[in-house]
């Protein structure tokens, strides 16, 4: 294992895609005080973000 | 999310696809350890990484090995008591002292290629110097490992309603098969890993709960003003809750523990000597810096905004409360994500938690493995074996690590007493260590004799300091001669005077004893080191500049919050 982006990106991307897509699928899921936010939706958004670049920085060194 | 009834609304209720981050964390974690596996095949690979690991990765683990479970708990937990002052404990309690390590004492650990802090101890001093320190860290990593493993335990049983034995037999055993399969390396890169998780995972937490209070101008609406400065109330012990002076503050926290933790714990210092190249190694503190600085806004704004919230007409929030009265700050982090997480990141944050937990312990268990192979086996039980030999004690301590901490933590269930006063123990532990190493580092004449009693003496004085001493009804053992108007004050003169008896000491024996030949001392001691400096670097990579940038941000962050 030479470059741990990649396997973090891996992790990361999984984690937030599986959120996002749960915060697509069911937006009835709340908390008591999230003022209407769909936090599933914007924090699987932002990991999956955050995967993605450390991907994207991993593939482009190797190029 | 629902609630179970009456009273019982601490327990959080998880859904499959919480326990499917944490299954796939879970996985990724033993991934990592198989894929680092491949690089082992001698001790030093094994229990030290053998100068490896790029910088980035070693400034990040640096922080992740420090950020335990106990820390994410206690931190948001201190938030909400002490409010943010408690951010004293990042920039005046971590980064100076991370800043001096890089910057000054780093060349002598990396550049007398010492496998260890206590080995860096019997290459400046002699063995029994070593000895003590050695048998001190190895005795304290694995109760720290265990005390940590029951806090988790229990939080774990209260909030989740899993049973005590199982959430910590079930993490012990990830921790031990990933640190057994790829050793330092492995520990090191899952600390990366697990300090995004820690950020992706909390500081959503702190931004919903802080705009929910209404933001910064809520705060200041909601909290006396005595919680939303980290110095303006510093200067008398009676008007801060932490109940400390600026003196104490400064040369309790800011000095003499810092210091004695961020430059001679072997947890931390061990993540810097892994670094690939001795600028890499004087980097990875400097570089650790700038996310340490910006760690209170993740750990801490959550406790401080669960105070607000509570103050609020409407804010919905109540901070837990202890069966017979007061407010139980160690549920307020996960009080907190019931209130704002659904099912679905309610895992991430719950995952975090553990993944905290995790980097803590393989922290301890891999500087464990290490000092005891080294630093005990190594030198009083066998000495000459071959390599392979080696490597094999290495597993075999590792295994022993887990176990021995699986067995603390079940002490710790049964002798609670006991464990709080080991904890106080373990607070000035380093303390003393500090002066050791600023007086071994930086004066050549420091003898051999003078730092070995000045550390024994040094570790007495804590300890009679504490014997001596009461706050809020702990220490005193002895007789309680004097009260303290706090815990933490205590625990920060404690440390002050374990400091000063034992730089006294080593100075008074170093003047009656013999010093090493300076040829003895090359790359172990100022002056007789060739420091590196690196001119041609890229300004971003020379230590200088970045310890300039440091403190400027540093300086900003303590304006802004003054």
């Amino acid at each position: 294992m030479n470059d741990l982006r990649r396997p973090t990106g891996y992790l990361f991307a999984l984690l937030g895609f599986i959120l996002l897509v749960y915060g697509l699928l069911t937006p009835e899921a709340r908390a008591p005080l999230d003022a209407g936010v769909n936090v599933n939706l914007w924090c699987g958004l932002t990991m999956l973000i955050f995967g993605g670049v450390l991907l994207w920085l991993s593939y482009r060194a190797k190029l | 999310m629902r609630y179970n009834a009456a009273g019982r609304n601490r327990r959080l209720t998880l859904r499959p696809i919480d326990y499917a981050s944490l299954a796939i964390y879970f996985l990724f974690v033993l991934g990592i350890g198989w894929l680092a596996k491949r690089r082992i095949s001698s001790s030093e690979d094994f229990l030290t990484s053998r100068h490896s690991v790029p910088v980035w990765i070693t400034s990040l683990a640096f922080i992740a090995a420090n950020l335990g479970a106990q820390e994410m708990i206690g931190m948001c937990a201190s938030g909400a008591k002490y409010g943010i002052m408690t951010a004293q404990f990042y920039w005046l309690g971590a980064v100076p002292a991370m800043l001096f390590v890089g910057l000054f004492m780093m060349p002598f650990y990396y550049g007398s290629r010492a496998r260890s802090v206590p080995e860096y101890l019997k290459l400046r001093f002699d063995e029994k110097t070593r000895g003590l320190n050695a048998i001190t860290f190895a005795v304290m990593t694995i109760f720290s490992s265990g005390i940590s493993m029951y806090a988790l335990g229990l939080l774990f049983e209260l909030v989740l309603g899993w049973s005590f034995t199982q959430s910590v037999l079930l993490s012990a055993a990830i921790v031990l098969v990933y640190t057994l399969l790829g050793g330092l390396t492995s520990a090191i890169y899952n600390e990366v890993v697990q300090f995004f998780l820690i950020v992706l995972g909390f500081a959503p937490l702190s931004i919903l709960a802080v705009a929910r209070a209404g933001g910064w101008d809520g705060l200041k609406a909601h909290l006396p003003p005595v919680m939303l400065h980290t110095w303006k109330y510093a200067a008398h012990a009676n008007q801060n809750p932490m109940g400390v002076d600026a003196f104490v503050l400064v040369a309790g926290l800011g000095f003499v523990l810092s210091f004695g933790y961020w430059c001679t714990n072997f947890l931390v210092v061990q993540r810097a000597m892994a670094a690939d190249s001795m600028a890499g190694a004087r980097q990875t503190p400097l570089v650790a810096a700038f996310p340490k600085i910006f760690m209170p806004f993740v750990v801490i704004l959550p406790g401080i905004a669960a105070v607000a919230l509570m103050k609020m007409s409407g804010g919905g929030y109540q901070l837990p409360m202890k069966a017979g009265g007061g407010a139980n700050y160690d549920l307020v982090l996960t009080t907190l994500m019931a209130k704002f997480y659904p099912s679905g990141m309610l895992g991430i944050g719950l995952t975090a938690l553990m993944a905290s937990f995790m980097s803590g312990m393989a922290g301890n268990v891999t500087a464990f493995n290490t000092v005891f192979t080294y630093d005990i086996y190594q030198s009083y039980i066998r000495k000459h074996a071959p390599d392979s030999h080696y490597l094999w004690v290495g597993r075999v301590t590792t295994v022993a690590g887990v176990v021995l901490s699986i067995a603390c933590a079940y002490l710790a269930t049964a002798f609670n007493n006991i464990m709080d006063f080991l904890q106080l123990v373990f607070a000035f532990v380093n303390a003393p260590l500090f002066a050791t190493f600023l007086l071994g580092m930086f004066w050549k004449r420091t003898t051999s004799h003078g730092a070995f009693w000045g550390l024994l003496t040094g570790l007495i004085g804590g300890g009679l300091t504490l014997g001596l001493t009461v706050a809020e009804g702990k220490g005193g053992w002895i007789s309680p001669a004097y009260h303290f108007s706090s815990a933490m004050a205590q625990n920060f003169w404690i440390a002050i005077i374990a400091w000063c008896v034992c730089l006294v000491v080593t100075i008074a024996v170093t003047l009656v004893t013999k010093p090493k030949p300076e040829s003895e001392l090359h790359n172990l001691v100022y002056g007789v080191t060739d420091i590196p400096h690196e001119a041609d670097a890229p300004w971003y990579k020379r230590p200088g500049p970045l310890a300039v940038v440091v403190i400027v941000v540093l300086v900003i962050v303590n304006l802004i919050y003054w």
